[in-house]
Formats: structure tokens, C-alpha cells, sequence
């Protein structure tokens, strides 16, 4: 049985049924709200913040807040854009991304919201940190470069029992992925094929598998992110 | 070797959730935690190799390398700096031959950093295999090291007479003291421990002890300042197999140290409120989160819990009441400050990396092991039993109307007497001032409420410590004129967040350190204008990260732009409206000498 609430998102009537994250209702009535760390249909986490929505006046993240009845969402508005844009901004200078000479370029939720936000020089000044490839894994390599400690791995790629394959390693600043050594053959191809697509950036790729979809034909090259919520071309 | 890892792994039933206490056993016994027994843990608790070094690799006092048969942690939070730090480091330094971060060759001594280990009121201070050495000068560090090199034992070490109080005990024996300066109704020496279970909670139902603490509108003491009768009733009324009661020990905030004298001095007392909110609440156990830097109170503190066993104050049918069992055991922590917020510290006590929880759910409704779980304060549980034994009513005499019933300051810094004060809510800044010792015109700035709080000066000294205006977990910090804000306070108050941030929020992880080189670039003496609204500007975005330290990261900062702006705007350049602060000659220089190169720069 299905309960079916009213909320606003910008002052524009909404309905939804109660307890969905406020991510998913905002995208069942054709309101795109930005995310990175979120995927459908997983816990969700709350760890890159760009889904940030005002509810009721407070920043929440709207990936983890359940909708209720009567909720005063404000999401498109100057202060919130300001601090999304911000956000893809601190990972780029985070880490190295390098997007010509990436594999992901044009598959990157990170490169199409930078353009999604007409992000040109990032506020910030780079980090360049010293960051390691990880190529020890028969399947995939991990590059450090490129991740954005969104998690997904993390939450998503599990062995058969059920196991660990990703986690995280230190904390703050030092904090990386550490993809487990003992995993050996239990590493499946289809567990590689998965962490790779899960993957919001270019920091999980399958070995010896390089652009097999060429530049042009990738899936943000000629709509921009978010635009299949919004059913229009930006 | 391996035989007393297993046993190790045995002990806590082999069982993952308990995962922080097997780190903590191991790497008290071998003075770190080498890969091989990372993978021996994993085995046995048939968990991933990576999910034990997740735990692992972030808790501050847990090392994959050796730290030295004697590890000597020393506090470098400001206010140890502010009584001499800087010499007592050097001294180590010289009288070791290495630097701090380093064992020395032969594997004696390990000199590390530590953050603020609970003894501002009598730094500098040190932590040497657990046990905490408090005053320490450039002589006494000079005894230490020739003792340790002598090849004595560290409890003959002491060369001062054991602290004041509970601390003499034979199972304490530190040279810790109290500094209890002001008593009131949690520190008063008038209590009969058991009394409430004993002669009340057996007359009155659970609803009437939440409708109790309702009465009293105590509100939490550990900073939030959320209702706690109302907290003790979402987790009554939640649905949960199980439920437990938290009492936050983890007293991680720089510049407190009330909860050190509350569990030196008052264990039975918190023990008490723990089983009248067990009680309220319908939990059957409790858990103490203390951090790490207490675990010299552990011998004590589990002795004090098996006598409340025996005594029937804990276990089976407590107080006659047939049908409540509840008992109380302490988990330690193992450095990491954002486990004092309730989420964290209960992913830590599970057995897990520190890093706090999305809500809601909230821990009333899905806490420890998913159960309805209340954390409360050590001082909002203390103050739960007076509550009880003298009435709502009683209780609301105290304080103000939105703040009633007295808190514990920890006061520290430039005063003449630092310690412990239990006063009531609605003290001005200047009214405890005058009560320290501090000479008015000696004070520059006050922290208030530690880092995550504000630097307050002169103007803001008439303001009310109460939740309405100046809102504290307890934690004041006086600095006197002599003092350089920035460097001393603000830049070392924004290294302790980037160091203590789970870095799980891209916020958190980011923005504070990218403020902290613009902090230092102003410090350089390459600021402008731009650079003072910049940290402005980016200190908001910090506010829509997850928990309570990210959104207060940038705190020292803009609360010290807000009252101190002068001091920023001396040091920027007046001429200039941009200054990339990047230096040429000093980017080329390595390259320069390894091509043999002399560059013409202009």
C-alpha cells in the first residue's frame, strides 16, 4: 500500500510516495538534483555532499533524507548551486585529473557536472599530491590519481560470501581505497566489469581494455548530466 | 607469538564487532600490529584482510610499525605549547638522539605527536605506555630518558607523589590530579552510591523516571544540548530487540577534561545513571566509550563495576526490581576526536573505522548493532541521579530557565588556577574570569568551547554561558596578551581538524586544509584582502558536511576573523589586490642544482 505525500521542491508542488529519498522524488516528478556518490537502489552514504539540499531552511543531503509529508525542499537556488559548484571544484584539485588522456573522459560524472556547473579555473589552488597506480590486482588497476572517495566500490563490490573487496585505509587527507591483497582468484571478471562502471571517475579500470568506446560516442559528449531527469538538452 | 594473538582473538570470542578491543590488546602487548597478524585477525574473525586495516590504520594510537618499547606521546595541542611544549620536545629530541616520529635504533624510544590528551590544567603532558607524566620540564624529561636508558620499570618512574583523591588509589596510582575548584551537585562528596536504585527507581515505573527527567529540562552536557528526557522516551518507545545506553567518555575536545575528574572521582555516580537510564529506557546493557588517553583509569574503573556487580547494583534483578538486568562494560577508544560524535562512537564500539553515521535514523531508533540506543554525556548521566534522588523541581533551581542545573568547566590556559569548576549555568565570561585568577587586562581572547567553539575577546567577556548565548561542552581556554592568536591558537586548532577529520565528506577533507594554507600564506606575510573574504567564503561550504566536526572545522578561523579581524588585516599587503604566494626561485631550486644551473628569474 502505497502512501503518497506532497512536498515542494523551489516552491513547485511534488508528490511522492513517503520514506523515498528526497533524491529519488525530486527525480520521479522531473527535478534533477546532483550526485556523485550515489547509486539507485544502494544504501546510500553521503560522503561527497554535492546532493545538498536545503530542507526546511537546514543543508541536508538529499541521497540519504527520506521525504515527508509537507517538506519545503529549496534546491535550485544561487547559495546551493554555488556550493555544488564548489564541491566539484575541491575534488579536481583533490587529486589529478587530467581528463584528455583519461580513459573515462566523456563516461565521468566528475567532468560532466564540472561542465554541467561551467566550471572553468577552480577556486581553489591545485593540491598536486604525489599519488600512486595500484596495478597489483589481475584484473583492474587503481589509480589513485582520479579517485574521489565516493565509496561506491566500497558499498557495491562484494565476493560471492558476501566478503570485503574494497575498503577504506587512514584517514583526512591520507584517506584512499585499499583494494584487498588476499582477494586473488576470488577477484571475478564480473566483479572487475562492475567496480569499473560503478566507479564515478577513471580510478577503476580494466586491464589491457582500453577505450573501446570511442571519443564521441560516450555518454556525456552531447547531453549533459542530469539532462534524461529533466527530459531536455542543455 | 602467534599463540597469544589467537588467545587474544579468543578472548573476545572471536567475534568482529569487539575487533577495536583485539587491536587494542595487540598493540598494547607487542607495540604494534604487523601485517601477518592483520591477515591472522581477518582469518579468524573471517573477515577481509582490508576491513582490519580500515579499523586499524585510523585510530591514532594504533601502529603497523614498532613504536618503541617506551612510546612517549606528547600533547601538542595549543595550550600545551602555551606552557612550554616547544622545550620539553627539544629536551626528548637531544636526550634521544632522533626526532619526533622516530624509534630510536636500538628500539627503546618512540617520540610521537598526540593530540590533547585530557591534562590541559597541568601541561606539558605525555603519555608513556599509557601512563600519563603531567608538568613536565626540560629536567624532569632529561630523569625520564636516563630511567627508561637505566632500564627501570615505568611505575618506579615517578619521582613525585601521586596525585590528589582517587588517583592515589592503588589501582590509578598516577600523578595526575584533580584540580576540583568549585563543587556543586555532580562533584559534591554528599552521595550514597546505589541510593537512587536502591530507595527510588523500585517505587517508580520507567515513565515516571523519563516524566522525572523531563521535569528537571536538563538538556545534553556534551554540547548539543538536546533534551534528554526526550531522548530517554524516542528510545523507549522505539522498537528493538534490544536496547543500550552510551555514555560518551570520549572527551575528545581540546581544552576539556571535566569527564578525567568525573571518572576519577564520581565512576559510581555515572555508573548509577547509566542504570536508571537502562532503567527509563528498557535497555539491558551499557556501554562506556572512554578514549584511549584514560586507559590508565581502566583497572580501577572495572574493579568499581565488578564491586556494583556484587552488590547487585548491576546484574540480575538490580535493586529488587524482578526482571531488570542490566550491566555496564567499557569499551576504550584509540585516538581518533570524531568518535565523541554518537554515530562515530558507536561504528567505533561495533568495531569499526570511526566515521559517522547519515541521519536520520538516529541512534534512538537504529544505534549499536542497529538497536535503539541512547548516548548521553558523562555529565548529563551524573547529573540523571540527582535529578532523581531531589525531584525535577529540585533540579530546576539551578541555572537559567533554558539552561537548568550547574556544568562542569574545564578551564585552562593563561589563569592562575586551572581545573575543574562545577558552577550553574548563567555565569558571565567575566564572572569566571575573576573565579580563575585571570587578571582582566592579562586577557586577550577566551576559547570558548574548545576548537569547535569560538575565540571570544573583550568586547563579548559580559556575554552568559548558557545554551541560548554562549553554548559549551565545558571547555574554556584563557589567553593572555603575550600570545599570538594565530599562530598559537588558530593555526595549531586547524591542524587538529585536518588531522582528526575521517576525511569521509569531500568537504571536511578538503576545504580545512585548503583555509589552513591560506591561513599560512596571510601568515607569510603574501596575503591580501581576497585571501581574508576567501576563507570567509569557504568556511561555509564546510557547513554542509555530515557531522559536527566538519561543519565547525573552520571555527578557529572565522570565529577569529569575526573578533580578531585586525590581526589578519595587519598582515595582508595594503598594495597589492593579488599575490599568488608562488615562489620561482624556490620551485626551481631542486631542479636547478641537479641540472647545475644558475636561473635568471626576472
Amino acid at each position: 500500500m502505497s502512501t503518497l505525500v506532497k512536498f515542494k521542491i523551489d516552491g513547485v508542488e511534488c508528490m511522492a510516495e513517503t520514506g523515498t529519498y528526497i533524491v529519488e522524488a525530486a527525480r520521479e516528478n522531473g527535478i534533477y538534483i546532483p550526485t556523485l556518490c550515489n547509486i539507485r537502489g544502494v544504501k546510500p552514504r553521503g560522503s561527497c555532499r554535492i546532493c545538498t539540499v536545503l530542507v526546511n531552511g537546514r543543508p541536508m543531503t538529499s541521497c540519504t533524507t527520506p521525504i515527508t509529508d509537507g517538506m519545503e525542499i529549496e534546491n535550485n537556488i544561487p547559495e546551493i548551486n554555488d556550493i555544488r559548484k564548489a564541491i566539484v571544484e575541491v575534488l579536481f584539485v583533490e587529486g589529478n585529473h587530467f581528463c584528455p588522456s583519461c580513459e573515462k573522459s566523456g563516461n565521468c560524472e566528475l567532468q560532466a557536472l564540472g561542465y554541467r556547473f561551467k566550471m572553468m579555473v577552480p577556486r581553489f589552488p591545485y593540491n598536486f599530491p604525489v599519488r600512486e597506480i595500484d596495478a597489483s590486482n589481475p584484473k583492474i588497476i587503481k589509480d589513485h590519481n582520479r579517485c574521489i572517495l565516493c565509496k561506491r566500490c566500497i558499498r557495491t563490490i562484494k565476493t560471492d560470501e558476501g566478503k570485503t573487496v574494497f575498503a577504506f585505509k587512514k584517514r583526512g587527507l591520507h584517506l584512499e581505497i585499499n583494494v584487498d591483497p588476499e582477494m586473488g582468484d576470488k577477484f571475478t571478471d564480473d566483479m572487475a566489469v562492475n567496480a569499473a562502471e560503478i566507479c564515478p571517475v577513471g580510478a577503476i579500470l580494466l586491464r589491457e581494455k582500453g577505450y573501446q568506446i570511442p571519443i564521441g560516442k560516450r555518454k556525456y559528449d552531447h547531453v549533459a548530466i542530469g539532462s534524461d531527469v529533466e527530459k531536455i538538452k542543455i | 607469538m602467534a599463540t597469544s594473538v589467537q588467545n587474544i582473538i579468543e578472548k573476545y570470542n572471536k567475534d568482529k564487532t569487539r575487533l577495536m578491543d583485539i587491536l587494542i590488546d595487540v598493540q598494547s602487548e607487542r607495540g604494534y600490529i604487523p601485517k601477518a597478524t592483520i591477515t591472522q585477525i581477518a582469518n579468524a574473525l573471517d573477515i577481509s584482510h582490508v576491513d582490519v586495516e580500515q579499523t586499524m590504520s585510523f585510530y591514532h594510537f594504533f601502529s603497523d610499525k614498532p613504536t618503541g618499547k617506551f612510546a612517549v606521546y606528547l600533547n601538542d595541542s595549543a595550550v600545551a605549547n602555551m606552557m612550554g611544549r616547544q622545550k620539553v620536545k627539544e629536551t626528548f629530541e637531544n636526550e634521544t638522539g632522533i626526532k619526533f616520529g622516530e624509534v630510536t635504533p636500538d628500539g627503546l624510544i618512540g617520540l610521537f605527536d598526540t593530540a590533547c590528551i585530557g591534562m590541559n590544567d597541568q601541561e606539558p603532558a605525555a603519555l608513556i605506555n599509557g601512563q600519563v607524566f603531567t608538568n613536565l620540564t626540560p629536567f624532569r624529561v632529561k630523569e625520564i630518558v636516563r630511567d627508561i636508558k637505566a632500564g627501570r620499570p615505568l611505575d618506579d618512574m615517578f619521582t613525585a607523589a601521586y596525585g590528589d583523591g582517587e588517583n592515589r588509589n592503588e589501582l590509578i596510582k598516577s600523578v595526575v590530579v584533580n584540580n576540583i575548584r568549585k563543587k556543586g551537585p555532580i562533584l559534591s562528596e554528599d552521595y550514597t552510591p546505589g541510593i537512587v536504585i536502591w530507595k527510588k527507581l523500585p517505587q517508580m515505573s520507567p515513565e515516571q523516571v523519563i516524566e522525572e527527567i523531563k521535569k528537571s529540562n536538563i538538556r545534553g552536557r556534551g554540547g548539543a544540548g538536546f533534551p534528554t528526557g526526550l531522548k530517554w522516551e524516542f528510545c523507549r518507545k522505539a522498537k528493538g530487540e534490544k536496547k543500550y545506553i552510551f555514555c560518551n567518555a570520549d572527551e575528545g575536545e581540546p581544552g576539556t577534561f571535566k569527564d578525567r575528574v568525573i571518572l576519577t572521582e564520581r565512576p559510581k555516580l555515572l555508573f548509577e545513571g547509566m542504570v536508571i537510564a537502562g532503567y527509563a529506557v528498557g535497555a539491558q546493557e551499557g556501554i562506556v566509550y572512554v578514549r584511549h588517553e584514560y586507559k590508565y583509569l581502566q583497572k580501577y574503573l572495572e574493579n568499581l563495576l565488578q564491586g556494583a556487580r556484587d552488590r547487585n547494583l548491576l546484574g540480575k534483578d538490580i535493586g529488587g526490581i524482578k526482571g531488570f538486568d542490566f550491566d555496564i562494560r567499557i569499551q576504550f577508544g584509540a585516538g581518533a576526536y570524531v568518535c565523541g560524535e554518537e554515530s562515530a562512537l558507536i561504528e567505533s564500539a561495533e568495531g569499526k573505522r570511526g566515521e559517522p553515521r547519515d541521519r536520520p535514523p538516529f541512534p534512538v531508533e537504529k544505534g549499536y548493532l542497529d538497536m535503539p540506543t541512547v548516548v548521553n554525556n558523562v555529565e548529563t548521566l551524573c547529573a540523571a541521579v540527582k535529578v532523581l534522588l531531589n525531584g525535577g523541581e529540585w533540579y530546576r533551581n539551578f541555572g537559567t530557565k533554558d539552561s537548568t542545573g550547574t556544568k562542569l568547566l574545564s578551564v585552562s590556559g593563561d589563569c592562575k588556577y586551572p581545573g575543574v569548576y562545577e558552577v550553574e549555568w548563567g555565569f558571565t565570561v567575566n564572572d569566571i574570569l575573576e573565579m580563575v585568577g585571570a587578571d582582566e587586562k592579562q586577557v586577550q581572547a577566551v576559547q570558548v568551547g574548545g576548537p569547535s567553539g569560538s575565540i571570544i575577546s573583550s568586547a563579548e567577556f559580559k556575554r552568559t554561558v548558557c545554551f541560548a548565548d554562549l553554548a559549551t561542552g565545558g571547555s574554556l581556554i584563557i589567553i593572555g596578551q603575550q600570545r599570538d592568536i594565530l599562530t598559537d591558537i588558530v593555526l595549531n586548532f586547524t591542524e587538529f581538524f585536518i588531522e582528526e577529520s575521517c576525511g569521509s565528506c569531500s568537504t571536511c577533507r578538503n576545504i580545512t586544509y585548503l583555509m589552513k594554507n591560506k591561513l599560512e600564506k596571510i601568515l607569510d606575510a603574501r596575503g591580501v584582502k581576497k585571501d581574508i573574504d576567501d576563507l570567509v567564503a569557504w568556511g561555509k561550504i564546510l557547513k554542509v558536511s555530515r557531522c559536527g566536526l566538519g561543519q565547525t572545522a573552520g571555527n578557529p578561523i572565522l570565529t577569529s576573523i569575526k573578533n580578531f579581524r585586525h590581526l589578519y588585516e595587519e598582515k595582508i599587503q595594503k598594495d597589492k589586490d593579488f599575490d599568488s604566494a608562488f615562489d620561482m626561485a624556490s620551485a626551481v631550486k631542486e631542479s636547478c642544482i641537479a641540472a647545475g644551473r644558475i636561473p635568471t628569474l626576472n
